[in-house]
């Protein structure tokens, strides 16, 4: 403890000393400072593009909060935020709200998140599921009547069956409702929720019954206390059987409907400040390969190419609010908007 | 078994339940404190204190986020302390007592139990929105001192309540006003349970997190604060952070984290005892 108070009187000292050590020299001469809010899931992706941004731009002063994709939504309509992190599409709604403010976005999809649908390790009966089988455990019917693995499917035993999930009011509560169930927030109520996926993985390790859904990252993160079932989604161009989510299965498309896009929205007239164009065509030229160190995976390299071409374009709007993103065909919503020499060039 | 027997038994055993009443705290405490120490102790380092957060766990730190907190806390205690004090010695003093001055009463021990979310959203509308604070160390005080006057105001009253009376009818005798009195002789006297109260709310609002993100403190804040306008972060922001990343070295950059705000807590109690413990040896009657 003695070691602790001096390490924190030395660090107060040097703090207020002013001597913080200043990062690389700013080479380009940019300065100002960027607004980011939004999606708690995109943060990690969003906090790895400001660091790397800011060493290399001291000047630019690259802030990130996380008060969720529709408290995002809402600052961004207000005109508070230059950049909203978003862990699905644009609502309607929120899209009015931008509109009576007259702050025009330009939409960019910058990763793929895949969900996983994980059980205990002690697990022995479960080797792939069905989307039919996740639908009839998880759907509002199921509550307070699906109480054992058996009523799911005959060959499993006749044990209780415990689900874990994300809370109600999370993005990927969203996702998962709306790719299992049919529609968004349609669901039992009677499973565990949680806001914090760590306390899912928890769960689930501890309970030989327990059947859970979350981000792949965490899956990632604690491979050695879980077991990751395939999902089949009974669909013969998405693969064949249960497909195992993987950063290929989810780029590729086959991994469906489990793996979701990742949104900036950056606001058009920022988009016009040097500073602010700057960064977002950094995130997009390293939003792949950040994505990958932070958990989630790579758009494919054609949607970065459409991506670029998008912001360079300054296309306002958004080709996804209103549709369903459950097993989307980004590059084709994307070229359908790309403007046509864009696409030309891009086709080669 | 006689009556004296009786007496002795009831007298030790209320004994030993007060002990275990008083352990159960400590050791939930101690539990808490040899956990967290045994996952983080070892990631605290010079470079912990002095690194911008990062997508690398290793090479991440709290710099932003402990210079926050100091800033928040600072002037938040400038806030509440003097608004706190002041209404808790009208309260006492001068107000008379009445249906006012009850209806006055109630409503401040039922704000100590509003939640702390409620506080955000009124700081959110009235400091961030209609005052253009903006989303800025000045607008989290306000609402964190906003928060924590309650309970200043109860335990200043409940520390004047506690002067006795023949210490002011005695200053009074030797022609002090009462302004002279309140100052003089009521305050000083009281100033312990005054500064505990103090001390009990500023532990309240720097583990605070769901008032100050409604009020728009962010997380990746990759520069110091300058001003009380500028945008901020907080340690519990960056440690709740770390606790929600599915990568387990975040998990021990949290601990690490708690730690030291454990450590900022200790030190300002601490300071904050020492300071009450020398106005209280002056104070003799």
């Amino acid at each position: 403890m003695k070691n602790l108070l001096i390490t924190t009187a030395v660090a107060l000292i040097l703090a207020s000393c002013g001597t913080k050590q200043q990062q690389t020299e700013e080479s380009t001469g940019l300065k100002g400072e960027i607004k980011l809010d939004g999606s708690s899931t995109v943060y990690p992706l969003a906090e790895a593009v400001a660091e790397d941004f800011g060493k290399a731009n001291a000047a630019v002063k690259v802030t990130v909060g996380e008060s969720g994709t529709g408290g995002g939504f809402k600052k961004f309509g207000r005109g508070e935020t230059d950049i909203s992190n978003a862990s699905r599409p644009i609502k309607a709604s929120e899209d009015s709200a931008c509109k009576a403010a007259n702050i025009e976005y330009i939409e960019l999809p910058i990763a793929y998140d895949g969900l996983a649908i994980v059980v205990n390790k002690e697990n022995t009966w479960l080797e792939k599921i069905t989307v039919a089988e996740l639908k009839k455990m998880w759907e509002p019917a199921a509550q307070g009547k699906i109480t054992k693995w058996n009523q799911v499917n005959p060959k499993w035993p006749a044990q209780e069956i415990h689900l874990f999930g994300a809370g109600t009011q999370s993005g990927t509560f969203d996702y998962f409702t709306e790719a299992v169930v049919g529609k968004s927030k349609e669901c039992r109520g009677d499973y565990t929720a949680s806001e914090d996926d760590n306390v899912l993985v928890q769960g689930i390790a501890g309970d030989k019954l327990a059947l859970g859904f979350f981000g792949l990252a965490y899956y990632e993160g604690n491979k050695d206390k879980l077991k990751l079932i395939p999902v089949d989604d009974e669909k013969k161009e998405n693969g064949d059987g249960g497909i195992v989510p993987t950063s290929e299965t989810v780029q590729n498309g086959t991994y469906q409907p489990l793996s979701r896009p990742l949104f900036i929205y950056i606001s058009k007239k920022s988009a016009e400040r040097a500073e602010v164009k700057a960064f977002a065509e950094y995130f997009v030229a390293n939003a792949g390969k950040l994505a990958k160190e932070v958990g989630y995976v790579a758009l494919p390299d054609a949607v970065y190419e459409l991506v670029k071409k998008r912001l360079a374009a300054g296309t306002t709007g958004s080709v996804f609010t209103g549709k369903n993103t459950v097993g989307i065909k980004m590059e084709e919503l994307l070229k359908d908007e790309t403007p046509v020499e864009a696409t030309a060039t891009e086709k080669k | 078994m006689n009556n004296e027997d009786i007496k002795t038994l009831k007298n030790n055993s209320f004994k030993v339940w007060a002990v275990f009443a008083t352990s159960i705290g400590l050791v939930m405490l101690g539990i808490l404190l040899v956990k967290i120490g045994m996952d983080g102790m070892h990631r605290i380092s010079m470079q912990f204190f002095t690194s911008l957060p990062s997508r690398r766990a290793e090479e991440a730190g709290i710099f932003t986020a402990w210079v926050g907190t100091l800033w928040i806390m600072g002037t938040t205690a400038l806030i509440a302390i003097p608004v706190g004090i002041g209404a808790g010695i009208y309260l006492e003093e001068y107000s008379k007592k009445g249906w006012w001055s009850s209806f006055l009463e109630i409503n401040i021990s039922n704000l100590a139990g509003v939640p702390s979310i409620i506080y955000g959203l009124l700081g959110l509308e009235v400091f961030v929105r209609l005052l253009h604070m903006g989303e800025s160390i000045l607008a989290g005080s306000f609402t964190l001192a906003l928060l924590i006057l309650p309970i200043v105001i109860v335990s200043t009253r409940e520390s004047i309540k506690a002067v006795p009376k023949t210490l002011r009818e005695a200053s009074y005798a030797l022609g002090a006003s009462k302004w002279q009195t309140v100052w003089m002789q009521v305050l000083p006297a009281a100033a312990g349970g005054v500064m505990t109260g103090i001390i009990l709310a500023l532990s309240r609002a720097i583990g605070e997190t769901a008032p100050l993100i409604v009020v728009g403190a962010l997380t990746y804040v990759p520069f110091t604060p300058k001003s009380v306008f500028d945008s901020f972060t907080v340690l519990p922001i960056q440690i709740f952070n770390w606790v929600s990343r599915p990568q387990a070295e975040f998990l021990v950059n949290a601990a690490a984290g708690i730690i030291v705000l454990v450590a900022i807590t200790i030190v300002m109690n601490g300071s904050a005892v020492l300071l009450r413990n020398r106005w209280q040896k002056n104070v003799k009657w």
